[in-house]
């Protein structure tokens, strides 16, 4: 019993670190889906450009993580307004499923360019913090999982500030509920949509660093797995509900820790996905979100 | 202050608006009344810059704002009402208050003009801190106007601000809306009930299936024949 409840204790911090990042890139996920409908498919791509920015400038230009870390998140946010700017912008009044097709390419697109542009190979994202491990009691957590955490942390609680205390975050959450209703505030939306995909390019970028660091390898198809996850995850919280993203991320995490711990590591994404199809039967607004008619 | 030259306007190929053209004098209540369907909305959208006028001009205040994109109009002082109030339902009703005045940076006047919309609309104060989604109908529509006011219009533009209110707030509503007008804002309102609408207007235009039938001083019209048996009640 004694070595059920260390192992879940262990499972639980393995989980946590490993669902922050799934919150991070699910935060993206819902703020973008709240502000012009649309479920961004080349979401997690952004979080592998993310990585890529941060593994140049730690092997480039030699800087350490704090620095590499605010670079890929300026690049992606870069990367990010630009893909609105010249792939979704144009489709803003096609029919969903038109632009929907459209993120899909776009998703292609961006593995692809990149295989072509930095080669398919794995890289080795250089180890920025030397690996220390601290035991509590029976317990391990190690250096990188700290550095996840408290990264993930200091985000979500910036993010969270910008949403609901900045002239900014307010405007972004009246686009999101109204925009014809924004626009006659005078709030220009195009101008807020670039800041939203900005705002959650530059997170999951974070969360590619954070992965980077963590795993110590990253490729151009690194991906696709965690934004198909960050997508469930954002659909347990209730897609558009950005503390919903937040709890969906670090409940998939520790999910898949305990099934990779207390069962098997190959059911893992089966757990993830079984949540999806569990979501969607019992709960499909997510669990932060309200069943709301459609307006007619 | 306000004047359109014979906008068309189209919903895809429906064709919405045939050529209307109304004035606005400086300082006047213009009322716009007509049926559902009429156009009546669809030309305050227009105005606004929530649509395009296929031809035609919108001049406001002697410059030409046909095409100029709704954020940008209300910045020169045209603010719109929107019909069925349209507050941010998701959020406090100072959060409101405050997005209506997201143009302006001069903190002192947002804060003056805040006390005077409070003074406005007492019931408003009371809730400041409530989610506005759980205010009533007729305290969403004073949400609505007193976001508006938060951006210090010139020209106010009210789409059915009566609309699924019981009379008595109606009234209360209407003699809001002329206190507005005495402080120098000119108001155009569209308005299904015509009755009210045609006691407070100096000047009226009668709206049908996107034609301007009539027009008028409200007094003339809400003596003639015609409107008296369509809109009046006979």
């Amino acid at each position: 019993m004694d070595n059920f409840l260390q192992q879940f204790c262990q499972q639980l911090i393995n989980g946590i670190s490993l669902g922050s990042i799934y919150a991070l890139i699910a935060l993206g996920y819902t703020m973008i889906y709240g502000i012009i409908k649309l479920i961004n498919f080349a979401h997690g791509d952004i979080y592998m450009i993310g990585a890529y920015f941060g593994f140049f400038a730690t092997t480039q230009l030699g800087v350490g993580f704090i620095p590499a870390i605010i670079i890929a998140m300026a690049g992606a946010a870069i990367v990010g307004i630009i893909i609105e700017r010249i792939a979704y912008r144009p489709m803003r009044n096609a029919p969903r499923i038109a632009i929907l097709i459209t993120a899909i390419g776009v998703s292609f697109f961006l593995e692809y360019g990149m295989i072509l542009l930095v080669s398919p190979q794995p890289r080795t994202f250089p180890a920025v913090f030397s690996p220390t491990v601290y035991h509590m009691g029976p317990l391990v957590a190690n250096s990188q999982q700290l550095v996840i955490l408290i990264s993930a942390l200091i985000l979500m609680v910036t993010l969270s500030y910008i949403v609901n205390s900045t002239k900014a975050g307010k405007a972004m959450r009246a686009v999101s509920f109204d925009a014809d209703a924004a626009r006659l505030m005078g709030i220009n939306i195009d101008k807020v949509i670039s800041m939203t995909f900005a705002l959650g390019s530059a997170l999951a970028a974070a969360g590619g660093v954070l992965v980077g660091v963590y795993y110590n390898s990253i490729d151009p198809l690194m991906g696709m797995m965690p934004g198909l996850k960050a997508f469930v995850a954002a659909v347990l919280g209730g897609i558009g509900i950005i503390p919903g993203a937040m709890m969906g991320g670090i409940i998939l995490g520790v999910v898949e820790a305990m099934v990779s711990g207390f069962l098997s590591s190959t059911f893992r994404d089966a757990a993830a996905f079984g949540i999806l199809i569990l979501i969607l039967l019992y709960k499909p607004a997510g669990l932060l979100g309200k069943n709301v008619r459609e307006k007619v | 202050m306000l004047r359109v030259e014979d906008i068309n306007v189209y919903y895809g190929a429906i064709h919405a608006i045939k050529g209307i053209s109304l004035d606005v004098p400086d300082g006047e209540i213009v009322a716009l009344i007509g049926s559902n369907g009429a156009g009546k909305s669809t030309t305050l959208r227009t105005i606004s810059g929530l649509m395009r006028p296929k031809t035609g001009r919108i001049m406001y205040d002697g410059e030409d704002i046909t095409g100029v994109p709704a954020h940008k109009i209300v910045g020169k002082g045209l603010c719109q009402v929107p019909e069925g109030r349209h507050v941010f339902a998701n959020m406090t009703v100072m959060e409101n208050l405050e997005l209506g005045a997201y143009l302006r940076n001069d903190k002192e006047g947002i804060a003056k003009d805040m006390e005077a919309v409070f003074e406005k609309f007492p019931r408003l104060l009371e809730r400041k801190d409530q989610i506005s989604g759980t205010l009533s109908g007729g305290e969403q529509q004073m949400l609505a106007m007193a976001r508006a006011l938060m951006s210090r219009p010139k020209l106010l533009l009210l789409d059915e601000p009566s609309m699924g209110l019981a009379p008595l707030l109606v009234k209360e509503i209407f003699n809001i809306i002329k206190e507005i007008n005495a402080s120098g804002t000119t108001v155009l309102l569209v308005e299904q009930n015509a009755n009210m609408a045609l006691s407070i207007a100096d000047k009226a235009y009668v709206l049908e299936t996107g034609r301007i039938t009539l027009s008028g001083t409200a007094a003339e019209l809400a003596s003639s024949e015609e409107v008296r048996k369509a809109y009046l009640g006979g």
